[in-house]
């Protein structure tokens, strides 16, 4: 994902909070992925504002992290979202 | 051992009627249709749901029969939202409207699945069984379309109509729809009396496999192609429902909890119902998930199969209704002694030309009304 483009969810994908095996999923047309950390720290902050960019430099801050190494970790998964279209970036 | 610690269900079928206007021959629901005045309550589906997700279960599946044949489909919808749980509606489109559409918006609705019996008026209200039916659903569409639903397109293909496969995946992207499911018709229920009027040729198979890897190329990003071959002529059968009793559970219009739409078709399981046990009991110690959960009840070819925890032997339904025996290898397999004999079948049902459509009948009540 370049730095500039801003994602976010599309109506049908969400977040939820799964208590009975106690993780957070993403909960798309068919599918419930289960969500790891950093996963779920960045689909919490996509707000179809920010961009890619903000985004990673505002969890770099907050997990005291490089940008880039959020941004390599992050990028496998959101591809494969995407690939999805469980993820969409701003026309 | 058998599953030594059985995991919770990801997603629940819930049949809230079978009744439908349409009468496809290959429908899934079984061939012994659960009567109009047996169906469960708004208040039973309700708590019903709140087990579900109790139980850990994140996807709902509301299917029928059209499930917009129930009066409080609305209202399903909303208290499935309420306990939490992702809403999918399984719909042929007949029965909705713009106002309903509107209703089931406000309640939550997560997603649209809409059925297609063909890509022209001509064959989807033949397949369908019901005039008028593709024009109603292009409107129907529409209306989705306007609320802003995601939706798939489940394109249910034959002999009849595999030739439509590239127009279906065409106004699958037309329509504006994220994903498309190919789905060939598996043969039980309704479909296995229509064999020699809906299986396709090998040909058609391969062609399909072909036209299907092309479009997954092309419209990478654009939309998710599934696809569910034509088993009869695969190698290595289906991961049905993802091995027994590990993913999924499906409850019937009148309660009875079943380990995967077809279950009934196995003469010797008995099913619990929902007015009876509670749904954790039944998927943790239900005797019908317990029969062939794991790999304790295989025999040999599966036995000592280095697969048989990738498609647990196939489908229990399909061993039923091709050997007469559900702990078979799903003749399907190319290691199951029948395998020869299945393809031979199935070019035989393939070649049956002008061979009629059986439909689906309509669901009785108790006590039909006098004339």
């Amino acid at each position: 994902m370049d730095r500039d483009e801003v994602p976010y969810l599309p109506r049908g994908v969400r977040i939820h909070r799964d208590r009975v095996r106690d993780a957070w999923v993403l909960l798309a047309p068919e599918r419930a992925i289960t969500l790891d950390p950093v996963g779920h720290a960045i689909l919490s902050e996509l707000d179809g504002t920010r961009s890619f960019g903000q985004i990673v430099t505002a969890l770099a801050e907050k997990y005291d992290a490089s940008a880039e190494q959020i941004a390599q970790d992050s990028a496998g998964f959101l591809r494969a979202l995407r690939d999805r279209r469980f993820l969409e970036v701003q026309p | 051992m058998t599953a030594p610690t059985v995991r919770p269900p990801i997603a629940m079928l819930a049949e809230l009627t079978h009744r439908c206007p349409l009468s496809c021959p290959y429908c899934s629901n079984p061939v012994e249709l659960a009567r109009v005045d047996s169906e469960l309550s708004t208040e039973t589906w309700t708590d019903v749901f709140r087990q579900a997700a109790d139980l850990g279960v994140l996807q709902l599946h509301l299917s029928g029969g059209e499930p917009a044949s129930r009066r409080d489909l609305e209202t399903l919808v909303a208290a499935a939202r309420e306990a939490g749980l992702y809403t999918n509606l399984i719909t042929s489109g007949i029965g909705l409207t713009e106002r309903r559409l509107g209703a089931l918006d406000a309640a939550g609705l997560d997603h649209v699945q809409l059925s297609l019996q063909g890509t022209d008026s001509a064959m989807a209200d033949e397949i369908g069984g019901y005039r008028g039916g593709f024009d109603r659903k292009m409107q129907v569409v529409k209306w989705i379309g306007a609320v802003g639903f995601p939706l798939t397109l489940n394109a249910v293909l034959h002999r009849r109509n595999l030739h439509q496969l590239p127009r279906a995946i065409e106004m699958a992207v037309e329509m504006g729809a994220r994903r498309i499911e190919v789905a060939t018709v598996q043969f039980h229920g309704w479909a296995l009396r229509n064999r020699d009027a809906l299986m396709p040729t090998e040909a058609q198979a391969r062609e399909a496999d072909r036209i299907v890897a092309e479009a997954r190329a092309r419209l990478k990003g654009t939309l998710v192609i599934d696809y569910v071959p034509a088993d009869y002529h695969s190698d290595y059968p289906k991961r049905c429902m993802g091995g027994w009793g590990t993913t999924g559970l499906n409850v019937t219009p009148d309660g009875k909890v079943l380990p995967c739409h077809a279950a009934e078709s196995i003469p010797h399981l008995r099913f619990d119902t929902v007015a009876e046990r509670p749904l954790a009991d039944i998927w943790y110690r239900g005797a019908a998930f317990e029969a062939y959960r794991g790999t304790d009840w295989m025999q040999e070819p599966c036995r000592s199969c280095e697969r048989k925890t990738v498609d647990f032997g196939g489908c229990r339904c399909q061993a039923m209704a091709l050997v007469g025996d559900a702990a078979a290898t799903d003749p399907v397999c190319v290691k199951s002694p029948h395998h020869g004999a299945l393809q031979a079948r199935a070019a035989g049902h393939a070649s049956a030309e002008d061979a009629a459509l059986t439909y689906r009948e309509a669901p009785l009540r108790s006590v039909e009304p006098a004339e």
